[in-house]
């Protein structure tokens, strides 16, 4: 018995030791972004709270604290409660199979990449539990097209995710790392790159593509009956998110904790940070994209992903598994 | 071994409980929600015995997709109308006689099902495949299905492939009066087609939109 305690003991600490740096790595992540949407604006961004405005989502989160938490008369309230605790929980269970470095991953299954996927599919439901249960036109509105975008930007991420397996030939996310130390995949693939990286965009429902939350159109979409806490929460499961699908990003292409220069000096600096830095610089994209495009129209935004991204998604299977093949550079197992 | 057990009872529970929820809550919203939570919990049971790219798979198809679909469907219903009690029977149902058959057939299904178990020392013996227990569990499900179930496997896609295509030929219909966007036209159009100088007379104006 004090066995399985120790081990239970062990592994909250584990996992405290992951949580903690990615809760307050989305408050740091939160700034940068407002930051790097006002350069490009010629803004300042927030620069009063803290060195150089560092502190300032802090200062927001304890103003959303100390809100009041209205729940609407006419909602349904268990599930409404229910929707951003689910959007939460999903952003943060991602987090154990994302490796850091070789040793250091809190569970190293064998389908990594696959769960990182089924979680990602399941980040809807917070937004579909929201607006469903705000019983209210605007929510309603914003979770069904949230829900349809994101169902369908899914079929063109997980055919991108064909790509690479075709090239490494194991599910496992440290397998996948690992294959790339020849050559990162964003050289051979760049394409599907591209490709992911927008639909990437749509998935976590950013600019160019935040129909959910159109404030032109629907006020905040599914977020607009939410107040308090329970709206802090959506927005940090948001950005949970979009760190989310940039380390997959960079795991997938960028060779998630290989140092790209493995010479004296370079080889020093711990495999994390390498793995810290190339989520950062795709992070740095998402909020420069956020700041330079206009947003898309519905239909265009589906003509996008099923008319564009999904053939040319297919094609590239084919065309990866055909190369692959005739040279063959299948991976043995 | 007595941790695993504790997991497998806490899911099993959860997947019983969901599924009975499911057929009693007569709020047809919760009972797509309880759906979902049976299937993530069978995918849970899947994950315990070792059968993880199934239970990956289960989550992505049905949770991710199927039951996405599901919840479209049945959240156009008005909320306000449905209370949230239980089921109840009332006199002049007709469904009953007819739900307890397909139950009582499916009952006895499982049972025949779980018979089989009796025999599974026999039935392991009888699988002509050698099951290595050093491949993980999606290279062996990938070495048999694209090669000995490759025909299968390609049949059960034609199945698929059909039967969307009947999908979408039934509910596509031409709408007309409806404004659509040429990419090809929008590109391929000329400065002499949208931009004229004409010379307009004073007080007289001129007629556009002709």
């Amino acid at each position: 018995m004090q066995e399985y305690f120790y081990l239970l003991l062990s592994e909250i600490y584990k996992i405290l030791f992951l949580l903690v740096p990615v809760l307050v790595s989305i408050a740091m992540v939160v700034w940068l972004d407002r930051r790097v949407w006002a350069f490009v604006q010629k803004r300042r961004g927030p620069n009063v709270v803290g060195p150089f405005g560092l502190l300032q989502s802090l200062a927001d989160a304890l103003k959303y604290m100390f809100k009041e938490i209205i729940i609407p008369a006419s909602s349904n309230k268990i599930i409404f409660i229910l929707a951003p605790i689910v959007t939460m929980t999903l952003s943060l269970i991602a987090w154990a199979v994302i490796p850091f470095s070789e040793d250091f991953v809190l569970s190293d299954i064998n389908v990594g990449i696959l769960y990182l996927f089924a979680i990602s599919s399941l980040a809807v439901y917070g937004i579909i539990m929201g607006g469903w249960a705000s019983n209210s036109k605007y929510p309603f509105l914003g979770s069904i097209r949230s829900a349809a975008q994101m169902v369908s930007y899914e079929v063109s991420i997980g055919i991108i995710i064909i790509n690479v397996l075709l090239c490494v030939g194991s599910l496992n996310l440290s397998d996948i790392v690992l294959a790339q130390e020849k050559v990162w995949f964003i050289i051979p693939l760049f394409p599907m790159f591209v490709i992911f990286f927008i639909s990437a965009l749509a998935e976590t429902n950013r600019p160019p593509f935040d129909l959910p939350e159109a404030e032109a159109e629907l006020v905040a979409g599914y977020q607009t009956e939410y107040s308090g806490m329970m709206y802090a929460m959506f927005w940090l499961g948001e950005y949970a998110n979009i760190l989310l699908m940039c380390s997959i990003g960079s795991i997938l292409f960028l060779g998630g904790w290989l140092s790209p220069i493995n010479v004296y000096p370079f080889d020093l600096i711990p495999s994390p940070v390498w793995l810290i830095l190339k989520i950062l610089l795709l992070f740095i994209l998402f909020a420069l994209v956020k700041a330079i495009v206009p947003r898309y129209r519905y239909d265009q935004l589906m003509r996008l992903g099923w008319k564009i991204f999904l053939p040319f998604s297919l094609f590239w299977v084919v065309l990866t598994a055909g190369y692959l093949l005739y040279f063959n550079l299948l991976p043995v197992i | 071994m007595i941790a695993h057990a504790i997991f497998f009872y806490i899911f099993s529970f959860i997947a019983v409980f969901a599924s009975i929820m499911l057929t009693v809550s007569k709020n047809t919203v919760h009972s797509v929600f309880f759906l979902i939570l049976d299937f993530i919990s069978v995918s849970c049971l899947f994950i315990m015995i070792g059968a993880e790219f199934l239970g990956m798979i289960m989550l992505i198809v049905y949770v991710g997709a199927v039951a996405v679909l599901f919840l479209f469907v049945v959240m156009m219903l008005n909320v306000v109308e449905q209370k949230n009690t239980l089921f109840k029977s009332s006199s002049d149902s007709t469904y009953i006689p007819i739900g307890l058959l397909i139950s009582l057939i499916i009952f006895f299904e499982i049972i025949i099902v779980i018979g089989g178990w009796k025999y599974k020392p026999d039935l392991l013996n009888s699988i002509s495949m050698n099951i290595s227990s050093e491949l993980t569990n999606t290279h062996a499900l990938g070495y048999v299905l694209y090669t000995d179930y490759i025909h299968l496997f390609q049949l059960s896609g034609m199945i698929l492939l059909v039967a969307m295509i009947g999908a979408i030929v039934l509910t596509f219909r031409k709408r007309s009066g409806l404004k659509r966007q040429s990419y090809f036209k929008q590109i391929s159009r000329e400065r002499a087609e949208g931009v004229d100088l004409i010379h307009v007379e004073s007080k007289k104006g001129v007629k556009i939109d002709v």
